[in-house]
């Protein structure tokens, strides 16, 4: 079949995707507890957090610093915490990592992946907190799978949402 | 890192505007956050319309793949059976003779217990399964310990009904949704539960750990009286649960009293029994009493009451 004709110069890629492709990504992140995966304790990362963080380091200034309300209460929605707590947290870390952008220094992939490893400690274990402080804070050791395979899996993500992100402003 | 085109505002008043407004609406995210968070601390039945619309809107996907995963678990398993099944025949004839005395003794033994409670008039009817359904998905990614079930308040499911396996205790029915019910794991930290042992019915409360085990602790305190192996079954002391249902094994001591591993994993077991409440208006009343449902934050108070005085 032959394709329709299409100009070679002075395409425009696709607003849909540009403008929405980011915040799809996330929500389907989030979607990860649809996996039948039922454990005794937690295990699964983070997926939503993961995607969101990739986002916002390959591309600062593509997301509002209020992005974290929004998207944190859709994770909320199916992450099983009390309700409210990623929408807090996301907001907290956008907070943050815009302060750093603020500094305007450049930085490379593994300040990066420090900084992605900051977010992801702090949010999984003020998300244990937020459940039940006083008993929680001294059984923090069960987190450690969860937050060592989550960063381990970051620089995946991030590959994964770079080549998204190539597709979504391809022309 | 690709740089930033916006980074400085310099001296246009506009531009540091939008700056600082952006900021603000950040902050005030995290400001609205934190007081849906703290309202759902404080009523946590509050988002559980929000969060059935989430586990409606992703039940299909879980339940197809559930259903591709135990076909080719099931597959895996079959394979592998072939493997030493010489001496696995030989070592299981041995088990089913064993067994089979087994079962003749338990079974004039049940026949004694059953003439024993009709001579007390204790014929009561044995709570009956509402439904059978798989745990579709769980929170596998937060440190609440909650599953989804694949039955709904439209099969007749309940808040507050007990959930059980084979095995043992798997939880209680926390919220409903047409389809989907989620469940509250007997590991998870906010699940009290009343228990006794089973050999000589020292009563106790287990308490959810999130990592598979339970902390049982002796109603009466001073003395710490577990040892391993210990079973602990549910002691019926609130109504909620039958008595009798195993719920964990005794691993270790700890100061103030053991740790029990859960029976019923809710990884392995295949099917589980949504079964009613086995004392609906002791339930009903002592809520009534102090004025608070069977709450998502699932404190048990009415159990600790009831399982306090009742022993």
């Amino acid at each position: 079949m032959a394709k329709p004709y299409r100009s070679r110069i002075n395409r425009q890629p696709s607003q849909f995707r540009i403008k929405f492709i980011p915040s799809i990504t996330v929500i389907l992140g989030s979607m990860i507890t649809a996996l039948p995966v039922i454990t005794d304790y937690p295990i699964l990362p983070p997926m939503g957090l993961l995607v969101l963080l990739s986002w916002r380091l390959i591309r600062p200034g593509y997301w509002y610093v209020w992005a974290g309300f929004p998207l944190g209460l859709v994770d909320d929605m199916f992450s099983g915490q009390p309700f409210g707590s990623s929408a807090f947290l996301w907001s907290l870390v956008f907070i943050i990592l815009e302060t750093l952008d603020r500094r305007g220094v450049g930085r490379d992939y593994w300040q990066d992946w420090l900084i992605a490893s900051l977010s992801i400690i702090f949010v999984l274990v003020c998300g244990m907190l937020i459940i039940d402080f006083q008993s929680n804070f001294l059984r923090l050791e069960i987190l450690i799978p969860q937050i060592l395979l989550s960063i381990l899996l970051y620089p995946f993500v991030t590959r994964l949402i770079g080549a998204i992100d190539n597709w979504r402003v391809a022309t | 890192m690709a740089p930033p085109n916006n980074r400085r505002p310099g001296f246009s008043k506009r531009a540091q505007y939008s700056i600082f407004a952006s900021y603000l609406l950040g902050i005030l995210g995290a400001i609205v956050g934190l007081l849906l968070l703290l309202i759902s601390i404080f009523d946590p039945r509050g988002f559980s319309a929000l969060r059935t619309i989430g586990a409606e809107a992703t039940a299909p996907i879980s339940k197809t793949l559930v259903e591709i995963g135990s076909v080719t678990g099931n597959a895996a398993e079959n394979v592998s059976a072939y493997f030493n099944a010489a001496s696995k025949n030989a070592a299981m004839k041995r088990e089913l003779e064993k067994n089979r005395i087994e079962i003749l003794e338990a079974r004039s033994l049940k026949q004694e217990n059953e003439r024993l409670k009709r001579l007390l008039g204790l014929e009561k009817e044995v709570p009956d399964a509402i439904g059978m359904a798989r745990l579709i998905s769980s929170t596998s990614s937060s440190s609440r310990r909650i599953a989804t079930l694949g039955l709904g308040s439209s099969d007749g499911i309940l808040v507050g009904q007990p959930v059980r396996a084979p095995e043992g205790l798997v939880g209680r029915v926390l919220e409903t949704g047409p389809t989907t019910a989620r469940i509250l794991l007997v590991s998870d930290s906010q699940n009290v539960i009343p228990v006794k042992r089973a050999n000589d019915g020292l009563p106790a409360f287990a308490t959810g750990r999130s990592d598979g085990t339970v902390e049982v602790k002796p109603i009466n305190l001073g003395d710490n009286p577990f040892k391993g192996g210990d079973l602990m079954i549910t002691s019926g002391s609130g109504g909620l649960y039958a008595p009798g249902i195993p719920v964990a094994v005794v691993i270790r001591q700890n100061d103030t009293g053991a740790i029990a591993r859960i029976l019923a994993n809710p990884a392995k077991v295949s099917h589980v029994i949504v079964q009613p409440m086995f004392q609906a208006e002791t339930v009903a009343a002592v809520q009534a009493e102090q004025g608070v449902g069977v709450d998502g934050n699932g404190t048990d108070s009415e159990g600790t009451e009831a399982a306090g005085g009742g022993e």
